[in-house]
């Protein structure tokens, strides 16, 4: 039996000992089980995806069963911009104070043409906000952060190098067959949710594909380490005299590592374009012109890449879900991949909870395809607007692009249109079955579909940390435990008690009806809103009844 | 809202003079791309695109 040899996973491991460490391969009891074993929930792929919806799962008290066919996590940064939402949910995953702790936070980026500063622009420009629009960390720390927390379950059983070969779906649940270095195993799952990733094995396994449009360019990532005083900022060229005809992109990470991404062009060589003396002209011209000298600097991982905008038709197929780049591929410009994978998963553990639980019937499991699909396609559209600008694809699309970027320098409207990349926000599900529409006039984004916004309370508490980690809450407008209670925050909060009798359990949060919190949902005394567990409003009303927020409660779990 | 494809110019003449004078002396690159600038500039002014769809395809119908 092979065991971990490395020093354990913690919050405090360096990146380069987290790329190194290896998790190694441990036989399970599975492969000398007499009978065929069986397993309510399989997730397959430990990335962020797999991770954060196996974190989520135990915490609600669900066993999982997490199989990678690898041993080590993540090589090189690849994805490095975590957004807000993306924080947030880790915040409630136990994980997001460890992911800011060591991300760069930055909220401002500037965009550059042929070599002149166009403008800065701010992706948070209203205060208010627990977390900032984006952290940069490398990926192997987010997954080293998620590994670590996983660890920490006793309900998560992690068997790396368990390579799932084989995927069938049977009347009694889905067939895995499992590779191992010590041989092959099978069992049994209620549910697998394929996280495993933009090639993904079981999507082939069932003859799935997903569908759209592949992109003819390259792209050099390199990341180089260097001691240089720059903001942390993202700084975005089009058209550099340094990289004439292509674009260039610069973030900073921890440990004074640098992410730099050339456009390179479809007749660039990827082997050729990945090695050091090729890469080391570029940086020493870039550098030239952000600091007006070259620095020295070591190179720290290199990758050429190319992309696709695509999505299976359908994410849920029997038995199998598709999460992350298994079910969607998106452009690396706007950081919509991983953080679009980590609200999948966010979206799928309450669903798969209480449908294991027996207290929703199977078709809340099925809302999660539409839901995701919508959100998917949203950012399947906003990531090929921002290719097309970015890599135009004929000689006018080039010339409005021009157009746009000259007008850009004097004209605010311009910049409006300028896309480098429409910067991860989270979906508004509008047209979700769960929602229950507005009978009550109510104002601002807070609709139903909406993710809750943050806002802070009194004594330096947040609004989104006031909130059931698992189950659903209700915000309950003009009372915060210190003033008068209105009566009819009396009558709202009695509503919601006996609304929620029999159903499910409902968290109240008492918040006043003045200051930020309340202007972010247009409440009064009285308003209630109704939050699903993953923080989505699903239903809102000036002075609900019991039997008002029963049948929100109703349509939110798909009793109805 | 509906295109506006009747006479509203206030001074038809003067318009179309000044616009053919404000490409003197540029290349066919120079003037295509003072022609995108200009669509952008006017897009913006009307600023809605249910009147901008309609002009778009009204152009596109109208080409030989």
């Amino acid at each position: 039996m092979n065991q971990a040899t490395a020093p354990a996973l913690s919050y405090a491991s360096d990146g380069a000992s987290i790329q190194r460490h290896s998790f190694g391969h441990r036989r399970s009891a599975d492969q000398d089980a007499a009978a065929l074993p069986r397993h309510p929930v399989v997730v397959v792929g430990a990335g962020p995806v797999g991770l954060s919806l196996a974190i989520d799962l135990a915490q609600r008290g669900q066993r999982v069963l997490l199989l990678d066919n690898d041993h080590q996590l993540s090589t090189g940064s690849r994805a490095i911009c975590f957004a807000k939402r993306t924080l947030e949910i880790w915040d409630r995953l136990g994980v997001g104070d460890a992911m800011c702790a060591k991300g760069v936070q930055w909220n401002v980026g500037k965009v550059f043409f042929q070599g002149e500063l166009l403008y800065p622009f701010n992706l948070l420009p209203e205060p208010g906000h627990d977390r900032p629009a984006f952290i940069n960390l490398q990926q192997y720390y987010a997954e080293a952060y998620l590994a670590v927390r996983a660890a920490e379950l006793p309900a998560i059983d992690i068997r790396w190098q368990h390579s799932v070969v084989g995927c069938s779906q049977q009347a009694d649940g889905v067939l895995l067959a499992i590779d191992t270095p010590e041989g092959r195993y099978s069992l049994l799952a209620d549910h697998v949710v394929a996280c495993d990733g933009a090639r993904s094995p079981l999507r082939a396994m069932l003859g799935q594909e997903s569908q759209g449009r592949v992109f003819q360019d390259r792209f050099l990532i390199a990341d180089v380490r260097m001691e240089i005083e720059l903001p942390a900022e993202r700084w975005f060229w089009f058209d550099p005299p340094f990289h004439p005809n292509q674009s260039v992109l610069l973030h900073r990470q921890p440990d004074k590592v640098w992410r730099i991404d050339f456009q390179l062009g479809w007749d660039a060589d990827p082997e050729a374009e990945k090695q050091p003396e090729r890469i080391r002209p570029r940086v020493d011209a870039m550098m030239r012109a952000a600091l007006g000298r070259a620095v020295p600097f070591e190179l720290e991982w290199a990758s050429v890449y190319t992309f696709a905008c695509r999505r299976m038709p359908r994410f849920v197929h029997g038995g199998v879900v598709f999460a992350g780049d298994a079910a969607h591929s998106v452009s690396p410009f706007g950081a919509r991949g991983a953080n679009s994978g980590v609200q999948d998963a966010d979206n799928l553990a309450w669903k798969l909870d209480l449908v294991l639980r027996g207290v929703a019937p199977r078709a809340l499991l099925d809302s999660y395809g539409p839901e995701r699909e919508d959100a998917a396609d949203e950012n399947l559209l906003n990531s090929t607007r921002a290719t097309d600008f970015i890599t135009p694809k004929s000689a006018v699309s080039r010339l409005f692009r021009d157009a746009t970027l000259d007008l850009a320098r004097s004209h605010a409207f311009a910049r409006r249109l300028v896309n480098s990349g429409r910067l991860s926000v989270p979906a508004t599900l509008h047209r979700s079955p769960l929602n229950t529409p507005d009978r009550d006039g109510f104002a601002g984004a807070m609709v139903p579909g909406a993710p809750a916004a943050d806002a802070p309370l009194a004594d330096g508490r947040w609004l989104l940390r006031q909130l059931s980690p698992t189950g659903f809450s209700a915000l309950v407008f003009g009372a915060d435990g210190s003033a008068e209670v209105a009566e009819s925050t009396v009558a709202a909060e009695s509503a919601v008690v006996a609304g929620a009798e029999g159903l499910v359990p409902v968290h109240v949060v008492h918040l006043p009806a003045e200051g930020l919190a309340a202007e972010r949902y247009d409440a009064r005394p009285g308003t209630v809103v109704l939050l699903r567990p993953d923080q989505h409003v699903c239903a809102r009303w000036r002075a609900p009844t019991a039997a008002d927020v029963a049948a929100a409660l109703r349509r939110a779990l798909a009793l109805d | 809202m509906p295109l506006v494809t009747e006479p509203n110019l206030d001074a038809p003449d003067s318009f179309y003079e000044a616009l053919i004078e404000t490409h003197r002396d540029l290349t066919d690159a120079q003037s295509h791309a003072l022609n995108a600038r200009l669509v952008l500039l006017l897009a913006n002014h009307i600023g809605r695109l249910d009147v901008l769809q309609q002009a778009l395809q009204a152009a596109r119908a109208s080409g030989r």
